[in-house]
């Protein structure tokens, strides 16, 4: 090895570090460190001046070890390893001190946040020298894309590619694509028809020749890696042979069973064999097994001896399928806050007190009541019309209780129903809200629009809701007013937060998603790779990865095929070189590597008696490098060596 | 026998001698041995909590210091949902907020006393629910009050703060201990709503509205009691409810037991040994099943 020359360099990350770290202390530090030949501070090593003083300390000075102590690896290393090459020197002769994330944003105090900034440096000083050059490597990317969850946002997505050339599978868990859009009414701030924008896209995604609709079905699994995906799809049985069925509906005319249906909210009823919504899309029903008579008792089977085609097929079981692809779009949505879960607010008590989800379907022509709002007596409707109704803004969101954060889309969610009711029935609205937030595109417009149409706005969340007499009464604190207000009223609307949607934790697991601390996906970055994940080469989009309305949804949609795109175009990919070896010398082949490895890369050899690593498939763990009993295993950039030599300095300062 | 340390509160020794009277009586029934700690004080509750907050942290604490010395690892039980909110606000703060340990820690060394945070609060329906078990108390019901209609009234401090017991808003543990003694327990919406408390002596209006609003519903529920599980509650709903009548010309006439004294009732008690004599608003029928 020649002499070692290590560069530092102290970013102050404008205030960010320099208001608690005492970058110039740092810095003199640094400079007296065993082999550190240049030691500076600077602004801002990212930007381009910063670069530049990398770049010429490494050809002027002789530099062939480089620290920066900033922000994140996560954030930068990428960028100064390219500095590095750019250089002429490899990159992975470098290494990153972390002192704006664990040091400057994590305490008050000055003294403290310096010296930990100083151990760090000195660890990541006494790390590097043990650095060695490592090659990148590049795998072929596969031309094809999945994108998991039909709702706008996947079908924007899917869309996209597919114009592009690329083929793409859709995969949707439930019996129809179109997700929570499907059962909107009216979209705001234009009043347009939900179904009437949604439906074309829904039916072109079926059509398209470079699409293929898995409906009714779920990834179990992920193997591979960025470029080189193989993803197990169960499909679901549906008792009904897609190829065979026409959509003409005879099966759920003819079927007895009754079950409460989930497109309405419950408020109307759908049969064991049903397509969820009239527009659905396969128009292709489906069998509820654990509502069908056949399923349950041997009885019945009317489905299958009225269909005209012979479609129904009882004896249909899963089937699974694996399918390889480059690229993954994860867009699997979002669920209500379940207002059962809070019972102040009347929901489930009281019959007339309503979710916002409900109300759509309500207004909705096609809907259980033909757009009709409509009051409900001993759980049929009535011919009565609310002469008065109260929407609840904020329902779980904003609330320490259930969801800390603003849910986003339901204060415009909430304006347009208080609209709809207002202009169908006539009747006295008040709107209970902590704030009005219509940041967006026309939206303060339409609040102002619908502020002038008679809407009462009360400035109070609505607490709850209380049953006296046979007469709903809205509580609230009157912010404005000061003072404590009890509205009489027909009907209450209750505009539910946005959750993550149910099963986001699996889905996280299959597709090695990170989750925020509310459950929603993880963006790599909140601001510059909102659509990239912690796993190259999945993406997320739309609501799974917080509370979006529609046109932001559909924007992530095209993006996320932006992402697909880039990518597949490129038709290559380079992979970190950082993953595990075997010295086969040393090679006891215990296998005990073989089963912990949670990417399957470990296999036996028989002929060399000894376990090899395939360095596509290792990411680099490292959990086999600690489970080795003989010590023949290793991860490149993260030896022994390198690592005692960190954990050494920055415990003795 | 269980053993418990059992803190019985102010009221125990005041208004609510027939509550403590009750709990006297099921508790060895029920294989629970709860002792009284020596030389308790008050909890630090309304008055203090308004007006001293840190000095009302140190009353709690001096009452845990107390069970803790006491020892043996015995939960703390009390019967005072007031107490249980203050007790457990004391220990909460204790155990997250270095400057009210630090307070809390000076004070009681003042009086030769350390708090080390590790005794457990409970409340005797909690202990009942949980410890006894629903199983259990079934089937030492030898008299199951069947048809007699109740409202559960949980009061407003049961569940809240939130904390590992109770749910605020839809709390249950009463309805399935009053379920096991075989009576009928209604719907009732308001089962967790304020009562007024001390409001009651200082704006009455305002809590006379609060205690007719939980009364109404309950007599609209066709209850023939309210069950309560703290001794302020009984108190406002009970010694206030001629008052309500007057005020809004209501005509409700619902006595207000305590759940021990329910219990009591189906484990083969008599009324009177259960102090059910002692209410403003005679028990009449219900006593006598």
């Amino acid at each position: 090895m020649s002499e070692v020359r290590i560069a530092v360099y102290v970013c102050h990350c404008g205030t960010n570090i320099a208001d608690k770290v005492d970058v110039a202390g740092v810095r003199e530090f640094a400079r007296r460190l065993p082999g550190v030949e240049v030691a500076r501070d600077y602004q801002y090593m990212c930007a381009d001046p910063g670069q530049e003083l990398l770049r010429s300390d490494i050809r002027e000075r002789g530099i062939n070890r480089v620290v920066v102590a900033s922000c994140s690896p996560r954030m930068h290393e990428a960028t100064f390893r390219q500095v590095l090459e750019s250089a002429g020197l490899n990159g992975y002769l470098f290494e990153m001190a972390n002192i704006r994330e664990h040091c400057s944003w994590v305490t008050e105090e000055s003294e403290l946040a310096t010296h930990k900034a100083r151990a760090l440096v000195a660890a990541a000083v006494k790390r590097v020298r043990f650095h060695a050059p490592l090659e990148e490597r590049y795998v072929e990317v596969n031309q094809k894309a999945l994108v998991v969850g039909g709702g706008i946002a996947g079908i924007e997505a899917a869309l996209k590619i597919a114009r592009a050339g690329k083929k793409v599978w859709l995969v949707e868990r439930g019996p129809s694509i179109g997700g929570k859009m499907a059962g909107l009414d009216k979209t705001f701030p234009t009043l347009d028809c939900s179904a009437c924008i949604l439906t074309p896209k829904m039916v072109e995604a079926a059509q398209h020749p470079k699409i293929t609709l898995l409906s009714y079905s779920e990834v179990e699994g992920v193997d591979g890696y960025v470029g080189n995906f193989q993803v197990t799809v169960r499909r679901k049985a549906r008792y009904v042979r897609e190829e065979d069925c026409t959509g003409c509906g005879t099966c759920y005319q003819k079927c007895p069973k009754k079950v409460p249906s989930e497109f309405d909210g419950g408020l109307s009823h759908r049969k064991a064999i049903y397509v969820p919504f009239p527009q659905a899309v396969p128009n292709v029903p489906v069998i509820d097994r654990s509502n069908c008579i056949r399923f349950q008792t041997g009885r019945c089977g009317a489905c299958e001896k009225f269909c005209p085609r012979d479609a129904v097929d009882f004896e249909q079981e899963d089937e699974f399928l694996t399918l390889e692809v480059g690229a993954v779009i994860v867009a699997t949505g979002y669920e209500t806050f379940q207002p059962q879960e809070a019972p102040q607010w009347g929901w489930g008590r009281y019959e007339n007190v309503l979710t916002a989800r409900q109300l759509e379907r309500l207004v909705n022509a096609s809907g259980p009541t033909g757009g009709k709002v409509l009051l409900r007596r001993d759980g049929e409707f009535t011919d009565e019309v609310p002469k008065s109704v109260a929407v609840l803004h904020c329902i779980g969101s904003r609330d320490e209780n259930y969801y800390p954060y603003c849910s986003r889309l339901c204060c415009m969610a909430s304006l347009k129903l208080a609209h709809l009711i207002r202009e169908k029935t006539g009747a006295q609205v008040y709107s209970f809200y902590i704030d009005i937030r219509s940041a967006g595109k026309g939206y303060e417009e339409f609040y102002t629009r619908v502020q002038a149409e008679g809407i009462q706005f009360i400035r109070g969340k609505g607490a709850e809701v209380l049953e006296r007499d046979g007469q709903l009464y809205v509580h609230a604190e009157d912010t404005l007013l000061g003072a404590y207000r009890e509205v009489p009223v027909d009907m209450v609307v209750l505009s539910t937060a946005v959750t993550p949607a149910p099963g986001a934790e699996r889905v996280a697991q299959i597709f090695g998603i990170q989750r925020g601390q509310d459950g929603f996906f993880l963006e790599s970055h909140p601001k510059l790779e909102p659509l990239k994940t912690a796993t190259e080469g999945i993406y997320i989009v739309g609501c799974c990865q917080g509370p979006k309305d529609i046109p932001d949804s559909v924007a992530q949609g095209a993006g996320g095929a932006a992402e697909v795109l880039s990518l597949l175009t490129a038709g290559r990919v380079q992979i970190s070189p950082v993953v595990a070896e075997i010295d086969a010398e040393a090679c006891s082949g215990c296998k005990v590597c073989v089963p912990l490895c949670p990417y399957s890369a470990i296999k036996y050899d028989e002929e060399r008696g000894a376990c090899g690593v395939n360095e596509a498939l290792c990411k680099g763990c490292g959990t086999c490098v600690a489970s080795c009993p003989s010590g023949a295993l290793s991860c490149r950039h993260f030896t022994d060596e390198q690592i005692y030599a960190q954990i050494e300095e920055v415990s003795s300062l | 026998m269980r053993r418990y340390w059992y803190y019985p509160g102010c009221s125990g020794h005041a208004s609510a001698r027939d509550y403590q009277r009750s709990v006297a009586l099921i508790s060895p029934a029920l294989g629970l041995d709860l002792v009284e700690v020596e030389d308790w004080n008050c909890c630090g509750t309304t008055a203090m909590t308004s007006v001293e907050p840190r000095l009302s942290v140190v009353l709690s604490a001096r009452n845990l210091a107390l069970a803790e010395e006491a020892g043996g690892r015995a939960d703390l039980v009390v019967t005072c949902n007031s107490c249980y909110a203050i007790l457990r606000r004391a220990q909460e703060q204790y155990a997250r907020r270095r400057e009210v340990r630090a307070e809390v820690d000076e004070a009681l060394a003042g009086i030769g006393r350390r708090y080390s945070g590790t005794v457990r609060v409970r409340h005797l329906l909690e202990v009942l629910v949980r410890d006894v078990g629903l199983d259990a108390l079934r089937e030492r019901v030898r008299r199951p009050l069947s048809g007699l209609r109740l409202a559960p009234y949980y009061g407003c401090l049961l569940g809240r703060p939130r904390n590992d017991f109770e749910d605020p808003e839809e709390p249950l543990s009463m309805d399935r201990l009053l379920e096991a003694t075989g009576a009928t327990v209604v719907r009732f919406d308001r089962k967790s709503k304020c009562c007024g408390g001390a409001l009651i002596t200082t704006h009455e209006e305002a809590a006379l509205e609060l205690v007719r609003e939980v009364l109404s519903e309950a007599a609209a529920r066709e209850a023939r009691a309210v069950v309560t599980a703290c001794p302020m509650c009984q108190f406002n709903l009970d010694a206030y409810q001629a008052k309500v009548n007057a005020a809004f010309g209501t005509r409700l006439r619902l006595p207000v037991l305590y759940f021990s004294q329910v219990l009591g009732l189906s484990l083969g008690f008599g009324a009177s040994e259960l102090g059910l004599g002692q209410r403003f608003v005679p028990v009449g029928g219900v006593g006598k099943l």
